[in-house]
């Protein structure tokens, strides 16, 4: 059951859009958030979106997964839409009863923040479904790489990662093998009430923590015998480099990002 | 020429607790390939770990190619020298994918982009795992994944390997193809093994066995001698490959046949003479 779960959402491709060097997705999709962020009109929503549907093309990545990607927060649009439609009492109204009052601003801005965050959603989504984690923690690494200067350790934090990722299958099918075991020991896993169900819970848990700690012991020593110390003096097999496709990306970011500064200052 | 050498070595891991071993005086020459043994709980971890200043001697000296390994100086250089394997293959392996996780240790030692792509070939190669270089881990068998791991201390191009029970948590085919690795590594590139197990087929098949026994070494031979004291072997808790028992069973029996056996077709061709 617990195999499904995919961590990080990375579909392999080899597209333009997975191509591009992962910084300059982190710095792209970073300008994209703040595009949708200040964006006050419907103009500037729109030109949001032709960014975020001309990156999905040429990503190649198939529309029903974007589009689920969107389900998880299907609930968050719904109430979103509905507090604006409802407490937004300016504005024409279109439908008054008793103290209910649904004003055309009330439905203007309700569409506005599900679109805003259903792009958001979507075009922070493209970034992990078209970079590999391992991609993504390099680039993070350098990106951060400045803080260095103020003491943030970077490269643990890189390296953190890294492990994280690399245990995430090794403990998904440990609970599994633990589920099995408890189970073949009579525990009830399945039933019962809520407060049973938490309770359930316990057995899976300790042996499952008590187990990562002997891993992460384990695993401590085997990095010393590969003479891990820090980040200090290490070099990097495969290094990050950009090319003018990478600069143009951005160049084509930018020029969206300024595009709604300017619809903005014409209002 | 001794390649390691332990000399009068002590060492307990706490102040109150009891020594693990006393005086352990153990040499290993460069290129030899040696099994060790020993019940558990014996010391046989901890002695491993003394090979390359994971711990230190808390008496006595250990010296690598003639570096002590208290000198914290030298600590990356022991290191190179002497790689080291563990039991269970998840938990030493680091990277999502088994190339990044072969480079771990050269770009630790701060190795050349250009150098380090080269050696992770050459290691991937050796241990046959070249075409799963971009894989990850979870993707791979057992065997396989261990492989990857003495992939990834070759690289480093070590003068000297020590597994600790490295095929105690595989398959017989896993378990084969290492050996066959291991083997390999130490006829071709003439790296020193030292292999501690708990399979008597395994060491069979080195040139010379250690057997330890409450920290001290018992037996230190060529595998036909060191099989040969069934008895003394059996007393402290270790068995003997298949076969010698078998041969000492028909001797015990009144079987005019010689006990220094522990190969199989070396005892079916035997087997075979006596019949005819
Ligand atoms: N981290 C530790 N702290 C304290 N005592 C330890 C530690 N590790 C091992 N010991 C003790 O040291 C002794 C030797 O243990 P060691 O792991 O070296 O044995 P071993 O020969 O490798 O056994 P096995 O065959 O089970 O792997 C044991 O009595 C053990 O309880
Ligand atoms: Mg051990």
């Amino acid at each position: 059951m617990f195999r499904d779960i995919t961590l990080g959402q990375y579909f392999p491709g080899n597209s333009i859009v997975h191509r591009l060097d992962p910084r300059f997705k982190i710095i792209m999709t970073v300008i994209f958030i703040v595009t949708l962020f200040i964006g006050q009109s419907a103009v500037s929503l729109e030109l949001g979106g032709v960014f975020c549907v001309m990156a999905i093309v040429l990503s190649r990545i198939p529309w029903k997964l974007i589009l689920k990607s969107l389900k998880p927060i299907v609930l968050i649009l719904v109430i979103t839409s509905l507090l604006n439609l409802f407490f937004i009492k300016d504005g024409l109204p279109v439908f008054e009863w008793r103290f209910i009052k649904i004003t055309e601003t009330g439905i203007n801005t309700s569409v506005f923040m599900v679109v805003r965050i259903a792009l958001l959603i979507a075009g922070t989504s493209l970034l992990t479904y078209t970079t590999s984690p391992i991609m993504l923690t390099d680039a993070i690494e350098s990106l951060l790489s400045p803080l260095k200067a103020v003491r943030f350790p970077v490269h643990d934090l890189a390296m953190m990662m890294t492990i994280a990722l690399r245990f995430v299958p090794t403990l998904i099918e440990e609970t599994d093998k633990i589920m099995s075991a408890q189970k073949a020991r009579g525990v009830d896993l399945d039933g019962g009430k809520i407060m049973d169900r938490i309770r359930s819970v316990v057995p899976i848990i300790i042996p499952l923590f008590v187990s990562a700690v002997r891993r992460a012991g384990e695993l401590a020593t085997a990095m010393e015998c590969r003479c891990y110390r820090g980040g200090v003096g290490r070099t990097k097999m495969r290094s990050l480099k950009f090319g003018p496709a990478d600069i143009i990306a951005l160049l084509i970011s930018i020029y969206f990002l300024a595009a709604v500064i300017f619809v903005n200052a014409k209002l | 020429m001794n390649l390691i050498k332990a000399e009068k070595l002590s060492f307990r891991y706490d102040d109150e607790s009891e020594y693990v071993f006393r005086d352990l005086d153990l040499t290993f020459r460069q290129g030899e390939m040696a099994a060790v043994l020993g019940h558990n709980g014996c010391g046989k971890s901890t002695f491993a770990k003394h090979l390359n200043a994971i711990l230190l001697p808390t008496g006595g000296k250990v010296y690598i190619d003639g570096i002590d390994t208290c000198d914290e100086s030298k600590i990356y250089d022991i290191r190179r020298q002497v790689g080291m394997v563990f039991q269970n293959p998840d938990n030493q392996i680091v990277a999502t994918i088994v190339e990044e996780d072969v480079a771990f240790a050269l770009e630790n030692l701060g190795v050349p982009p250009k150098e380090i792509r080269e050696r992770v070939d050459e290691a991937l190669q050796a241990v046959g795992m070249y075409k799963y270089r971009m894989h990850s881990p979870h993707q791979l068998s057992g065997g396989q994944k261990q492989r990857v791991a003495i992939a990834g201390i070759i690289a480093m191009r070590p003068k000297c390997i020590v597994l600790d029970e490295p095929t105690a948590m595989l398959d017989p085919i896993g378990r084969k193809k290492v050996m066959n690795t291991i083997k390999k590594l130490n006829n071709q590139f003439g790296i020193t093994i030292i292999l501690i197990t708990h399979y008597m087929e395994e060491a069979a098949q080195c040139g010379r066995v250690i057997v330890m026994d409450e920290g001290k070494v018992l037996l230190d031979d060529e595998p036909k001698e060191v099989f040969s004291h069934i008895e003394l072997l059996k007393q402290v808790g270790l068995d003997v490959p298949q076969v010698t028992e078998f041969i000492w069973e028909l001797k015990k029996k009144g079987v005019n046949i010689d006990t220094h056996i522990i190969d199989e077709e070396e005892c079916s061709s035997i087997l075979l003479k006596l019949l005819s």
